[in-house]
């Protein structure tokens, strides 16, 4: 009941000002463009709720299997369908082929932050501003809150988010007598020491992986992509971009970089035998770490993202998701009155004791959150090192409208640079050619 | 009578033309569903172009033209094709002469055999290439291993380099027992008097092979060549699984396969993956009836 109480004082607001619509907002119109933005106000969401009905929600997120069912037993009425339609990629490709067919269209649809521009782009999700989302900047950390936003218009409520900090192994630090880096030029010569105490440990791995290579040029302050409506902007020459291309240039030249791809087997025998000996990643980490690196237990820590220049306090986003209701949705009000129970109410909580890094700035300040203690981490509060991180993110980032096109072609362009002479430069040159290339293709005015 | 007579006449016919095509219809119906739909789909599909600003539109043969003109495509043509001539010929030979080796007779264990190589095929090729995958980590896996057994550096198998013979090796390892129970199968019915009329003309058994055994099993090498030019060229598991461990080596046009897939998957232009994939259907109809027309030829 409190939680209600609380929804209906802020979306109150909205109920005022949206007072001519709201008769009709209950029947949805389905049809509005990506820049129109209808009006739904509380009580219109409180009524669908009352009513109930079903509700589609295509996720992958694992923690939302609880939020579903809470929701449920609060909601008798309404009987939520959790679908998972694939991880990422997949879902994406599901979600863009029903929404193109026009059926099968989820009610509530999960969608990566750097996946998000080209479905509001294109329309293919609601903007939120007229169900009461433009009063909840100040519920979101600043990164995710950003990230969900597009010319304007807010297009899903952040779910969970992925502040970048540097898990280390101590364990091996302490046994070469090697210092925590704080910095990136640290960072690499802590890699040409471990290299040079045993050719088989190395600071971190990389093959080239466009979610890690775009967060370092967000951290060092980089823009490459913009966009605005239909115009694209796409350019690496800015300082920030030069920044990591140089000192990447480096890491890769003198083979301070494990080439062991994220995610693979020989990646977790790294992790767990100290062969890799840090990972510069999201907040979402820690699990994962501790259910796919079990003998680290008690080795690793976790200290603040190296900074591109000593004293600095800047960091990126890594990962994290938004979920977002499709503009072919059948129940819109049904769906928003999930989005706030499980981004912004009662299911936050359950997803974070589920292991999830949340969004919102009640939880990640919360003294229950940023104290808890991790036995993994040698009972560091790991917390703490992450909430901090969540507040330094650098500001004006933004993904491209296809950006999950141009990720997937990373490995074929810079990518390159890893395995041949080619210069780290060169390979950016040929990512950002091929990007204008298909940008193009699609209809954009690309410059 | 005499009025009745045509009508007699015309009856019968009539049934006969539509009872035929009755008993056909299911056939028809199923054929026209399950063959002839989804290419008639492509080839619709192949006439558009669908964009993220502006939707679809029709291009007429645009997308062909493009197709012609796409170096990603062609290079990835030329890859498989690579393919083909070095893994096609080691593999059907070590095929053929393990046939050979088992149909002597002089091999101990021969049933051993025959099963411990043809097993292979029945493991997937998903879970077949993960295996090899491990096998060929230079760090964790195999290689490595023997790396620092012997304290040797034998080249990384998934460097840009030597990848494509990495892929190689996997499917020659899956389909050599496929490839040799063809051959097994068609030496097994040749008939024993034939041998026994060669011996009494004191033929020696490398004159029995080339002689009897290899003309008897020509069909079967035509069908296992035909069989293996389209393995080839449809080459996808196998690099897409060994992607995610060497995602610089292979990249997303690495086969023709692995390039449509991504166009359709990461790119969503449908229209254009169609358009590769009717081009790669029609270089590989192409390629196998030329081979066909050799091999039946030289059979005559």
């Amino acid at each position: 009941m409190k939680n209600t109480n609380r929804r209906n004082r802020w979306l109150g607001a909205v109920a005022v000002a949206a007072v001519g619509a709201l008769s009709l907002s209950a029947c949805g119109s389905g049809d509005d463009s990506a820049s129109g933005g209808e009006q739904v106000s509380a009580d219109a969401v409180d009524a669908a709720l009352e009513e109930g009905g079903t509700l589609t929600v295509w996720a992958w997120e694992p923690t939302l299997e609880k939020v579903v069912s809470d929701f449920e037993a609060e909601y008798p009425n309404v009987d939520v369908e959790l679908v998972n339609a694939g991880t990422g990629n997949d879902q994406y490709t599901a979600l863009q082929n029903a929404v193109s067919a026009g059926k099968g269209v989820p009610d509530v649809a999960q969608v990566e932050y750097y996946a998000l521009p080209q479905f509001s782009l294109a329309g293919s999700v609601s903007e939120l501003s007229g169900f009461g989302a433009a009063d909840l900047e100040d519920t979101f950390t600043p990164g995710p809150w950003s990230s969900v936003q597009q010319d304007d218009g807010i297009y899903g409520l952040p779910m969970d988010s992925g502040p970048m900090a540097m898990f280390y192994n101590q364990e091996v630090f302490e046994e070469y007598g090697i210092e925590v880096p704080t910095t990136w030029e640290e960072f690499m010569q802590a890699g040409r020491d471990l290299q040079a105490a045993d050719p088989d440990v190395y600071i971190t791995n990389d093959t080239g992986d466009a979610g890690f290579a775009t967060s370092l040029m967000w951290q060092a302050g980089a823009q490459p992509f913009a966009s605005e409506g239909e115009d694209v902007t796409i350019e690496f020459s800015d300082e920030g971009a030069q920044t990591y291309a140089d000192t990447w240039q480096t890491m890769i030249d003198e083979e301070l970089l494990a080439p062991i791809s994220s995610w693979s087997d020989e990646w977790f025998s790294g992790l767990n035998d100290g062969t890799v000996a840090t990972l510069v990643t999201g907040a979402w980490m820690p699990a994962n770490l501790e259910s796919g690196a079990p003998d680290g237990k008690g080795d690793w820590r976790v200290a603040p993202m190296p900074q591109w220049e000593a004293g600095a306090e800047t960091t990126a986003e890594n990962g994290g998701s938004s979920l977002t209701i499709p503009t072919d949705a059948q129940e819109k009000e049904l769906a928003y009155a999930f989005l706030e129970y499980a981004n912004v109410e009662d299911g936050v909580q359950t997803r974070v004791d589920g292991g999830a890094f949340p969004a919102t700035v009640a939880e990640i300040e919360s003294d229950e959150f940023v104290g808890k203690e991790f036995p993994y981490f040698g009972d560091q509060k790991v917390n703490e090192v992450l909430s901090e991180s969540a507040g330094q993110v650098a500001e004006g980032w933004s993904y491209l409208p296809f950006q999950v096109y141009a990720n997937s072609i990373f490995n074929d362009t810079v990518g390159q640079a890893y395995v041949s002479d080619e210069p780290l430069a060169d390979g950016l040159a040929a990512w950002q050619e091929q990007m204008t290339e298909y940008g193009e293709q699609q209809g954009f005015s690309v410059s | 009578m005499a009025v009745q007579q045509p009508i007699a006449d015309r009856a019968p016919r009539n049934r006969r033309r539509w009872t035929g095509w009755g008993f056909l219809a299911p056939f028809v119906a199923v054929f026209a569903l399950v063959f002839l739909a989804p290419i008639v789909y492509s080839v619709h599909l192949s006439l558009f172009r669908d964009q993220l600003i502006g939707g679809t539109s029709f291009v007429g043969l645009d997308n062909y033209t493009q197709v012609l003109g796409d170096d990603a495509f062609w290079e990835s043509l030329t890859r498989v094709g690579l393919f083909l001539v070095v893994q096609v010929p080691v593999m059907l030979l070590l095929a053929l002469l393990v046939a050979l080796a088992i149909d002597s007779g002089r091999l101990y264990g021969a049933s051993f055999f025959r099963i411990s190589i043809f097993l292979p095929y029945a493991v997937p090729a998903v879970v077949a290439s993960l295996m090899w995958g491990f096998m060929y980590g230079d760090r964790f896996g195999l290689v490595g291993n023997v790396n620092d057994a012997f304290g040797t550096s034998l080249p990384d198998p998934l460097s840009p380099t030597w990848v494509l013979a990495s892929i190689g090796n996997i499917v020659t390892w899956e389909f050599v027992g496929y490839n040799m129970l063809i051959f097994f199968a068609a030496l097994r019915t040749i008939p024993t008097s034939l041998y026994e009329a060669a011996s009494i003309d004191g033929a020696s058994e490398w004159r029995v092979i080339t002689s009897i055994k290899l003309p008897a099993i020509r069909g079967a090498l035509v069908v296992a060549t035909i069989f293996s030019i389209i393995g080839s060229f449809q080459l996808f598991n196998e690099p897409s699984i060994l992607q995610s461990l060497a995602p610089n080596a292979i990249t997303t046009d690495f086969t023709p396969n692995l390039y449509a897939y991504s166009l359709s998957f990461s790119g969503q232009q449908y229209n254009y993956s169609a358009t590769v994939a009717i081009v790669m259907g029609l270089v590989t109809m192409v390629i196998a009836y030329v081979v066909q027309l050799r091999g039946m030829r030289k059979e005559l």
